[in-house]
């Protein structure tokens, strides 16, 4: 994809060091294993005292925020069709258990995480944040799966909330959205547009109703 | 007769074709936002989509993991008859929902909202919603699925007359803004708005509005259609484009439908269809032939009518 914008081949697992050379905006593609984990699993191996649904050589370092458009044949075989992100900042609150418990450097998600959540849980942990791009490039993220290795949890939790184990190449394209500083893409991004919302809001009506609500400020984000 | 086996082949093929073929008119749409969008991060996420939407036609694989919630809409001719009837056609299309989610495949999204049963074919209670119109002198059904996301980009407000214009553009942005941060909406979208009914009314005209229109149509009110395109250029005034990046591409197309309501109140809802804008339509005649298309033709002058008699000489659908 030709494009203004930096891409870096990553091999997974991935080391401290090769963390260390991406930038927030970098475009990554990935080769090497991931595998997908939401709240489920999270709830599961942390409230649940259960722990992790395989070893970390089976599953990899790479924890993918998604569930797969997927299905098993009767044969037993898994197939899976399409792949996309879900928002990843509803699972803040299991993330410094999970990295521990997991030991993984990736999270690939969805919109990413607030900087705080970074700054308190990835930094320590070493931890970078890859967006998904669109969020919809599920065709192009299902082209690049060589082996959908194995499914793990699946009568536990149902096909969406499994954690499915991937073996992908050239699986992209993600974008930077938290290096191991922890800066934040999609905040620098906010912070350039929010200069132009009180000039936007100008010949708008606050409404007449009001309601209860935690913000009204424009320049604030709702997660 | 319709048959059942003709009215069940095709929502089966539907909800393939919706999962995978982006509409032209959205892509057209999209394609137009490409050529003008200036920011860097925005225009690479656009043209990944662009490839993305080739890969799933080329694949036949769903353009998106997330395939949505899919939906039913049915539009019956007023002469049509079904064999089985109408409660034949709803397990038909529970059958090719079950089907489909298995054979695309698509993400067994739906499972119940305390206990998260997963059945893993999309069927539950009150799922698929299957929404029910009628046309005046036809004998064929129509179906459209719509595969539309089901968490972020929708919302509802009661504004009142003397809010006005105003208010309505200050709610627009609102919901613009708070969902297009970091992209939550996937945007660029469709954006639906609905003014007017009842609460529950206004939140489906506005979902209607984004779901079943096409970019480019416009309401037959011209007073309403020149709202559609200020509303469409005031949300890419935003200076946000795709996945909240800075940029322009916000909006594909902005969608009114409207409805009477109540004499001291002006509802209004706001609703977005994201980069994977998935529809499909498809009209069974009674010999059970499918013709499918990409345009639902939902709103039309009998289906919008205003008075209280349709005595008019039945029209062509509005777009």
């Amino acid at each position: 994809m030709s494009s203004k914008l930096k891409t870096v081949h990553l091999k997974l697992p991935a080391s401290t060091e090769d963390l260390q050379t991406l930038e927030i905006g970098s475009v990554v593609y990935l080769s090497g294993r991931v595998f997908t984990a939401r709240e489920g699993i999270y709830k599961r191996a942390i409230e649940e005292g259960v722990g992790m649904p395989a070893s970390r050589e089976d599953l990899g370092s790479a924890n993918f925020h998604c569930s797969p458009a997927a299905t098993i044949e009767p044969d037993g075989t898994l197939n899976v069709g399409s792949v996309t992100a879900t928002a990843s900042f509803r699972f803040a609150k299991w993330l410094d258990g999970w990295l521990k418990l997991s030991g993984c450097n990736i999270i690939i998600g969805k919109g990413g995480m607030t900087s705080e959540v970074y700054r308190d849980i990835f930094v320590p942990n070493n931890t970078i944040y890859l967006t998904t791009v669109g969020y919809g490039t599920g065709a192009l993220l299902g082209r690049g799966i060589r082996n959908v290795v194995g499914i793990h949890w699946k009568e536990e939790l149902g096909l969406a909330q499994a954690a499915w184990v991937l073996d992908v190449e050239n699986f992209g394209p993600f974008l930077v959205e938290s290096d191991l500083e922890g800066n934040s893409l999609f905040e620098r991004e906010n912070a350039k547009i929010a200069p132009g919302i009180d000039k936007l809001y100008e010949g708008t009506r606050p409404a007449t109703l009001r309601r209860y609500g935690e913000t009204d400020n424009k320049k604030e984000e709702v997660i | 007769m319709i048959p059942l086996a003709s009215l069940q082949r095709t929502a089966e093929e539907l909800m393939a074709k919706a999962a995978i073929e982006i509409p032209d008119d959205y892509l057209a749409g999209l394609r137009r936002c490409a050529n003008t969008e200036k920011g860097d991060l925005s225009a690479f996420v656009i043209q990944a989509m662009l490839e993305n939407y080739e890969a799933a036609k080329e694949d036949r694989r769903a353009m998106c993991g997330d395939t949505g919630v899919p939906r039913w809409y049915v539009k019956i001719g007023n002469d049509a008859r079904i064999d089985g009837g109408p409660i034949a056609l709803e397990a038909a299309l529970r059958r090719a929902t079950a089907n489909a989610t298995h054979s695309v495949p698509l993400r067994p999204n739906r499972v119940h909202p305390l206990w998260r049963t997963d059945h893993n074919n999309n069927v539950g209670i009150n799922a698929p919603e299957i929404e029910y119109s009628f046309h005046p002198n036809a004998d064929w059904v129509e179906l459209t699925t719509v595969h539309k996301g089901g968490l972020f980009g929708s919302d509802y407000r009661m504004l009142f007359p003397g809010d006005g214009i105003e208010g309505i553009k200050r709610f627009y942005l609102d919901t613009l803004v708070a969902f297009g941060k970091r992209g939550l909406a996937c945007q660029p979208a469709i954006i639906g708005v609905g003014l007017g009914g009842s609460k529950d009314a206004c939140m489906v005209l506005g979902k209607q509005a984004s779901c079943l229109r096409t970019v480019g149509s416009r309401n037959p009110d011209p007073k309403i259609a020149a709202l559609e395109d200020e509303l469409h250029e005031l949300g890419n005034n935003i200076g946000m484009g795709a996945m909240g990046f800075m940029g322009s591409s916000m909006v594909v197309d902005c969608q009114i439908e409207v409805g009477y309501c109540h004499t001291g109140g002006m509802p209004m809802s706001v609703h977005m269809f994201c980069l994977s804008s998935r529809r499909s339509t498809a009209r069974i005649y009674a010999d059970g032939r499918a013709e499918f298309r990409t345009d639902p033709m939902w709103f039309t002058d009998y289906s919008r009518r205003a008075t209280v008699e349709w005595d008019q000489p039945m029209l062509e659908a509005a777009e």
